[in-house]
């Protein structure tokens, strides 16, 4: 068979094929990442490869996620969410009828009382908005009227893994996709030379051995793997297997990879199999990235007031300043979804202590980040979402003292800012009791927060859907409300 | 009666219920469907009475022959966005097609059939055909018959080396040898393909390469998943499971051991082990959890696991709620939980690297007979000595052996010294010793000794508050009955470890000096171990320096080597907690005996620990009244006695010694594995609403779900009742599950494509006579895999060139109808393995412990510092080149050149695999040690054993990968490259001495350096070629 009658045929089987949902087959594998363009007309304004048809359903408010996961779950009491009137009640029992049933951890369920401990920290209000703020957060008080902070948000599991791998893939158990994950398979990817799903990690100073992240938060789940988050890692190679062989220069990598595609193509004119032109291909990318990925992290020629801006931290490879001066490099060039995860927030002892450790590392690289975002006119076309897996308690896990104390888990009530396209800045939204322990007002679910964000992104969430086992899975199962009060 | 009205020919040529209404109805089941609480307007559309039944405005779904009178066709074809169905806010639809196949199905009479899966299969006839010389058994007919039907053609048969090498990688994941080709090119009989069929299944290669896929089902993993993942060993179970495919163990037989293999009677070990199928689920180890929310998901899981893999049933649906399209209710659901409910297990576990109960000791059979062995010896030994000591009763009681002085220097400087009788006393400036819940106390090993563990522990009250720059020291006898936790410390966890304490890390003694754990602190662990059970004497000595070297480990009066974990204290270890012997506190708990502490407020001298280790074994029983001796105590003593005044008894117990260390050292390589077991009595079991762990609902005992046969005559309601059940002939869907999973295996595609799910939103089969026959073939050869296989592979079907026609890609581009052979990549495994082979480096061992091949750094350590699994080394030896199942597999952090092959994270069951084609592969492929090295080790085999020419050598490149030589133009074009490269590496000795060291494997050194570096890219590239990673 000729070569060209193999590639028309091709051709018309990629179109063909790419409208079934074909799972992870290689056609559409091809067309991902081949398809230059072809559903781009979908999508007003975005120039993207693969995804699926008619999705965006509607135009998008953002094109881009950077997802700022705060792992650990810190303290809303003490950074966001102000409850003056505990001041008087220090040491009191947390009251029955405030708790209401709540099932501990087995952290604190064996302890004889659960004293109200009020925060260390004074609080203030800022900016236009007048919201509230910790005196731990200076920077994020200068970006306060950019924000929309939600203090009523709520999940259901009280533990790490399940609650992180909850607000990651809309499910506690393993083997869903996560949010990442589905945008890719949805809306495909804007840069050919980068994945469409980056994840970023960094360890707190917080607390060093605080709890661990597992490859199923960037997982593709049920999904095709072509779909999961590609980690950018610290040390070596920041995309795993990126640089060549010891001994194998440039020009040898290039001699080496035309030979394999003339011998490919050979094999593809002998037996036809589209599959071997996906391959060419992706060998392709994967030289491209060779020289995409170094060009991304390479921070030495940013001006040394970007750089400043991030704060000392940034020059280190791996910490949560230069993630997030990487996550606007990323976003700059359009990968859609930029996964952070700081670690560290888990304060069951010494909080007032180890909260500043964290604060230190986050605080003034995020605050940056927003800035830098909305200077490049970025903010306008990237959504960012700050928080962690779930709240903390008002009462002390382990002894209170004027200046210590600890807080367990707290499934009941937290709280999560978001900004940029698509959300309303300078707002307060919900609202907790006096003791931070039940929402008033509000209440803003899992679910919720990610029909949200799949909206602002042009997607109706209970349109992207996937057939696994007989059923079309979700990213918000059967639920999730769109939160309008925080839309802009 | 009104004509049914002229309808348009259908796009089928006959409408067959559940290939071609199902998928469309089913559509409606949401609302319409199996969940009683989710109808709406009183309308039921999965049985025939409920969709032509009178609804309650008088009209009727469904009218049999009278789609115009039919209100569902009206509603289906609605133009009002109102009365449309399905409702557009539904984001379901019908196609155009679906809803002519609805209305042409009700003017032919809208009959229902069952879903095809759940009714028995039927031995079909095996359809006649018109090209009669292609089929070469039954399963060709079938396959030809349609493609006659669709007016296709077979393929061509593949060449001799494509097959060979088809069929060798298919049964065996490994290429065939050169030797193997030879052979088989060679043998011109009619029977060649035939023997190397039968060749392959006997291969002891055959059961790893079958194990590899049941692994995924199985959701093996070394480690527990969830957070800390720490490390567990269930590899027994997958050396059984690798031993029954190899035995071909009929599959009924291998269903009922891993499912209820303890139920049976009188189980063997064996049948004991395969029950380990259902204990490989994750357990979740995280401080603070409720153990029943655990226990629950893990029940769940059993239900889900084993019904996706014997059944294809999706039951996890009705865990929430009545399964929406498969007849499941929920509580048929929980009636189903309740077989595998009564398992005597917490839901939760220790943050330890061990296995968790129920389990068992699992010895391979020649590790039980050599146990067996030694045990005899040391009873033998021991009868010997007990003999000696009779007759010499006088002597012993006059005997007083002698002891010396302890020195003067040992009474300066000291703190503290305690005598941990009951009660505890100290000799110091500390407070009384205070027993804090329970502990138990015996005579010691030299002053009296106090037993700790997570009972009670001993509160010695504000001593020992050295500072960092204060040199002290601190000693006691310690008889550890696990290898970790505190017996003395003065430890603050709530405030960053501050202070100092003796911990055992993996019996090894260690010492903290700690100001902020971990950046602020000294940890030094000594290389020695503490003996299980045994008394040791620790000291540990800090000169005040603020240094690693200021620290000094003692054992039994000898100064250790010691490795150091931490080295900058720059701050203070003074903490207001009180000490402790026995814990931290609130943590490290440490299980186990200690006798004689004393604090010293000084360095100890090498002189002065080994007197204080220098203590008779026998002095605590001396220090008693002879009056007041116990039995034991005497006899004890008389032990003693003879120790120190018979050599002869001294050798045997000597002899006893070594045979007992022999013992302890095989007993420790004899792992432990998590195994079923049943409660005597079960656990009562509720329905739990919406699927919540604290929201029992009615009341449910173990049961099957209606629309499958009941259990078969005499099978006892349990575990074991469901096993028998799940294979016996009425089942319709276990047969059916296995032939499936078994072609798609071979072919790539199931006939079934959806081989997960077989309920009634499957994919239909694309040959539903033919997936009935096998499955009844299947019982006919009483479940013989390796006859299923070899019926499969001896087809004409599968022996057809996979070479791609442009007829095929407009007819049939994913080769549904089988037109032509298999084409696809292989599975991760295999890339590896074949890799391994060719490059002449596979260690052929079967089973064992998990192995570390190589791994990028921080791959596991990036993610987490919990846990035992991080600090990833990866083996030196043969064990670096085992075959890529003994991978060791830590389920948060899983091997990336396996996930990025689309091997499952094996955090649950997954039967199917995707199939990717991604730019992270290529990387891999090309930059990856595992890879690079392997084209070095192959790079070497083709200038050692490939000919003189490079030509020649390039040849046995592709025989080794590729079971063919290249043609001219493939030859010509890496001829070309190769002298390219020669001349590259002839210029550049440095970069290729670096290439040439990537890896571990070594290079010939007799080769030239420039040209082996030349190679190397040559067989890289042969390596990464497409053909080489597809079977074709």
């Amino acid at each position: 068979m000729k070569q060209d009658t193999v590639l028309q045929v091709q051709d018309q089987i990629n179109r063909r094929t790419f409208l079934k949902q074909a799972g992870g087959m290689g056609l559409t594998a091809l067309f991902t990442m081949l398809g230059s363009n072809a559903f781009g007309s979908e999508a007003p304004g975005l120039h993207r490869v693969g995804g699926m048809p008619g999705f965006p359903n509607f135009p998008p408010k953002a094109k881009r996620v950077i997802y700022l996961f705060q792992s650990g779950a810190p303290s809303q009491m003490d950074l966001f969410d102000p409850k003056p009137k505990l001041a008087a009640r220090r040491g009191e029992d947390l009251p029955d009828s405030v708790r209401n049933g709540q099932r501990l951890t087995g952290m604190t369920s064996g302890q004889k009382s659960f004293p109200v401990a009020p925060s260390a920290f004074k609080f203030a209000q800022h900016g236009q908005s007048g919201i509230w703020l910790s005196e731990i957060l200076p920077y994020t008080a200068e970006i306060v009227d950019d924000l929309c902070f939600i203090y009523s948000m709520h999940t259901d599991a009280i533990n790490h893994d399940p609650a992180v791998t909850f607000l990651q893939t809309g499910s506690q158990l393993a083997g869903r996709p996560s949010i990442g994950s589905w945008l890719a398979y949805g809306l495909g990817t804007e840069n050919q030379d980068l994945p469409s799903f980056v994840v970023l990690t960094s360890v707190g100073t917080g607390r060093k051995d605080d709890q661990p992240l597992y490859d199923r938060l960037w997982g593709s789940g049920f999904l095709p793997t072509q779909h999961q988050g590609v980690k950018l890692r610290s040390a070596g190679d920041p995309v795993l297997f990126l640089s060549d062989p010891e001994g194998v220069d440039r020009t040898t990598r290039r001699d080496m990879l035309d030979d394999l595609a003339s011998l490919n193509k050979i094999k593809l004119a002998s037996v036809g199999d589209p599959e071997i032109s996906t391959r060419i291909s992706q060998y392709e990318l994967a030289f491209r990235m060779q020289t995409s990925v170094p060009e991304l992290t390479d921070i030495s020629k940013e001006p040394s007031s970007i750089l400043e801006m991030y704060g000392p931290e940034v020059h280190k490879p791996g910490t949560y300043a230069y993630n997030c001066l990487l996550a606007r490099r990323l976003s700059e060039r359009g990968v859609r979804f930029v996964q952070l995860f700081h670690m560290g927030w888990d304060q069951h002892f010494d909080l007032p202590r180890a909260i500043k450790g964290q604060t230190y590392d986050t605080d003034q690289p995020t605050a940056a980040l927003v800035k830098d975002l909305k200077q490049r006119g970025l903010l306008d076309e990237t959504l960012l979402v700050w928080g962690g897996e779930f709240g903390r308690t008002v009462y002390s896990q382990g002894e209170l003292s004027m200046d210590n104390y600890g807080r367990d888990h707290h499934p009941r009530c937290f709280t999560v800012w978001m900004t940029g396209a698509g959300i309303k800045r300078g707002v307060a939204y919900g609202k907790t009791d006096d003791y931070c322990y039940n929402i008033v007002e509000n209440p803003v679910s899992v679910h919720d927060l990610h029909a949200t964000m799949l909206n602002i992104l042009g997607i109706d969430h209970t349109k992207l859907t996937y057939r696994y086992q007989g059923r079309d899975f979700r990213l918000t199962d059967v639920y999730g409300d769109l939160v309008t009060g925080i839309m802009a | 009666m009104p004509q049914p009205p002229q309808l348009k020919k259908p796009a089928k040529k006959t409408i067959e219920f559940n290939r071609d209404v199902r998928p469309a109805i089913s559509k409606c089941f949401t609302c319409h469907g199996h969940d009683p609480k989710a109808i709406m307007a009183g309308l039921k559309l999965d049985t025939r009475a409920g969709a032509t039944a009178k609804l309650k405005d008088g009209k009727r779904a469904i009218v049999p022959y009278h789609p115009e009178q039919s209100e569902m066709i009206a509603r289906i074809f609605a133009k009002n966005p109102d009365d449309l169905m399905p409702p557009p806010d539904s984001n379901k639809s019908l196609s155009a097609d679906e809803k002519q196949i609805l209305k042409t199905w009700i003017a032919e009479g809208a009959e229902y059939k069952e879903h095809w899966a759940f009714v028995k299969p039927v031995r079909p006839t095996p359809p006649e055909v018109k090209q009669k010389s292609w089929p070469r058994n039954t399963i060709d007919r079938f396959i030809l018959a349609k493609l006659e039907d669709e007016g296709l053609r077979p393929a061509p048969e593949a060449s001799k080396e494509t097959l060979l090498r088809r069929v060798t990688l298919d049964l065996t994941g490994l290429p065939p040898t050169l030797d193997e080709q030879r052979e088989f090119l060679a043998d011109k009989s009619p029977g060649a393909y035939e023997k190397v069929v039968d060749r392959l299944l006997a291969s002891p290669r055959y059961g790893e390469r079958m194990a590899a896929d049941w692994m995924d089902c199985a959701r093996y993993a070394d480690s527990n998943g969830y957070q800390a993942d720490y490390e567990r060993y269930q590899w027994r179970w997958r050396d059984w499971v690798i031993d029954a495919f190899n035995k071909d163990m009929p599959y009924d037989e291998f269903t009922i051991e891993q499912i209820a293999g303890d139920l049976l009677p009188h189980p063997t070990l064996d049948q004991k082990i395969a029950t380990a199928f259902n204990r490989n689920h994750r357990i979740n180890t995280e401080g603070g959890v409720i153990p029943e929310e655990w226990r629950v998901e893990t029940v769940i899981d059993r239900v889900e696991t084993t019904s996706e893999t014997w059944l294809g049933l999706t039951a996890g649906c009705a865990r929430c709620h009545d399964h929406k399209y498969d007849p499941i209710s929920q509580k048929e659901f929980y009636s189903l939980y309740a077989y595998f409910n009564n398992v005597p297990e917490s839901g939760t576990g220790v943050e330890q690297p061990v296995n968790h109960p129920p389990l068992i000791k699992a010895p391979y059979p020649d590790q039980s007979a050599r146990m067996a062995y030694l045990n005899s010896r040391i009873n033998y030994l021991n009868a010997e000595m007990d003999g000696r000591l009779k007759g010499h009763d006088a002597e012993i009681a006059a005997w007083t052996p002698k002891m010396a002085a302890p020195p003067a220097s040992l009474s300066t400087g000291v703190a503290e010294r305690y005598t941990l009788s009951d009660p505890p006393k100290v000799e110091g400036s500390g407070p009384t010793p205070k027993v804090v819940d329970k502990v138990t106390f015996d005579s010691g090993r030299s002053t009296g000794a106090v037993a700790t563990s997570d009972k009670g522990y001993v509160d010695l009250g504000a001593v020992g508050d050295f500072d960092t720059h204060h040199p002290f020291s601190y000693c006691a006898w310690v008889e550890p009955d696990m290898g970790s936790g505190s017996p003395i410390a003065k430890m603050d966890p709530g405030h960053d470890y501050r202070g100092w304490d003796l911990m055992l890390q993996d019996y090894r003694p260690a010492a903290h000096f700690i100001d902020t754990w971990p950046s602020n602190a000294l940890k030094v662990v000594s290389k020695a171990m503490l003996p299980q059970g045994k008394w040791s004497h620790v000291v540990v000595t800090y000169d005040g320096s603020a240094t690693p070297a200021g620290v000094h480990i003692y054992v039994d009066g000898k100064k250790t080597e010691a490795d150091v974990e931490q080295s900058s204290l720059r701050g203070s270890i003074r903490t207001p907690v009180t000490a402790k012997i026995g814990r931290r506190t609130g943590e490290s708990i440490f299980s186990g005996k200690v006798d004689d502490l004393r604090l010293f407020d000084r360095v100890v001298t090498p002189d002065e620990a080994a007197a204080l280790a220098n203590v008779h074994p026998a002095a605590p029983i001396l220090a008693t009244p002879p009056e007041k001796r116990s039995t034991a105590q005497k006899a004890q003593l008389a032990r003693y006695w003879a120790m120190d005044n018979d050599p002869t008894y001294r050798d045997l117990n000597g002899q006893v010694e070594q045979t007992a260390a022999d013992r302890s050292a095989l007993d420790s390589r004899i792992s432990t594995l998590m195994v079923m077991e049943e409660m005597p009595k079960p656990r009562d079991c509720h329905v739990l609403i919406r699927g919540q762990y604290d929201h029992p609902g009615d009341k449910v005992t173990a049961g099957l779900p209606a629309a499958l046969p009941p259990l078969p005559k005499g099978a006892p309601n349990n575990r074991l009742g469901l096993a028998e059940w799940i294979v016996d002939p009425s089942n319709p869907l276990t047969p059916r599950v296995l032939v499936n999973r078994l072609w798609e295996h071979l072919f790539g595609t199931g006939i079934v494509e959806t081989s997960e799910d077989f309920g009634t939103r499957s994919d239909f089969p694309s040959h539903p006579e033919l997936l009935d026959w096998l499955a009844t073939e299947a019982l006919r050869q009483k479940w013989s895999l390796k006859a299923m296989i070899k019926e499969m592979v001896m087809s004409a079907t599968y022996r057809q060139s996979s070479d791609i026609t442009a007829e095929d890609l407009k007819k049939d581009p994913k080769n549904r109808l089988l037109e032509r052979g298999p084409r696809f990549r292989l599975p991760a495994e295999m890339i590896r393995d074949q890799a391994l082979a060719a490059s002449g480096m596979l260690t052929e061992q079967i089973g064992g412990p998990s192995v570390r091949p190589y791994q990028p750094a921080g791959v596991w350590d990036d993610v987490s510092v919990y846990g035992n699994l991080h600090h990833y080394k990866h083996d030196i030896g043969p064990n670096l080149h085992r075959r890529s199942l003994y991978t060791i597999w830590k389920r948060t952090a899983a091997p990336p050149i396996m996930t990025l092959f689309d091997v499952p994270a094996r955090e649950t069951c997954r039967v199917r695999r995707a199939r990717t084609n991604t730019p992270l592969q290529a990387l891999a492929l090309l930059d990856d040690v595992t890879y690079v090295e392997a084209a070095r080790a192959l790079a070497n085999r083709m200038m050692q054993e490939g000919g003189p020419t490079a030509k020649s050598r390039i040849d046995f490149a592709f025989r080794a990968l590729l079971s063919r030589s290249p043609s001219q133009k493939e030859s010509n074009l890496l001829l070309a490259s190769l002298a390219k490269r020669i001349k590259h590496y002839d210029a550049s000795p440095a970069a290729a001495a670096k290439l040439l060291s990537e890896g571990d494997w070594p290079n010939d050194p007799r080769l030239s350096q420039g040209e082996l570096a030349a190679y190397t890219v040559i067989a890289s590239t042969i390596l990464n070629l497409d053909e080489t990673i597809t079977k074709e």
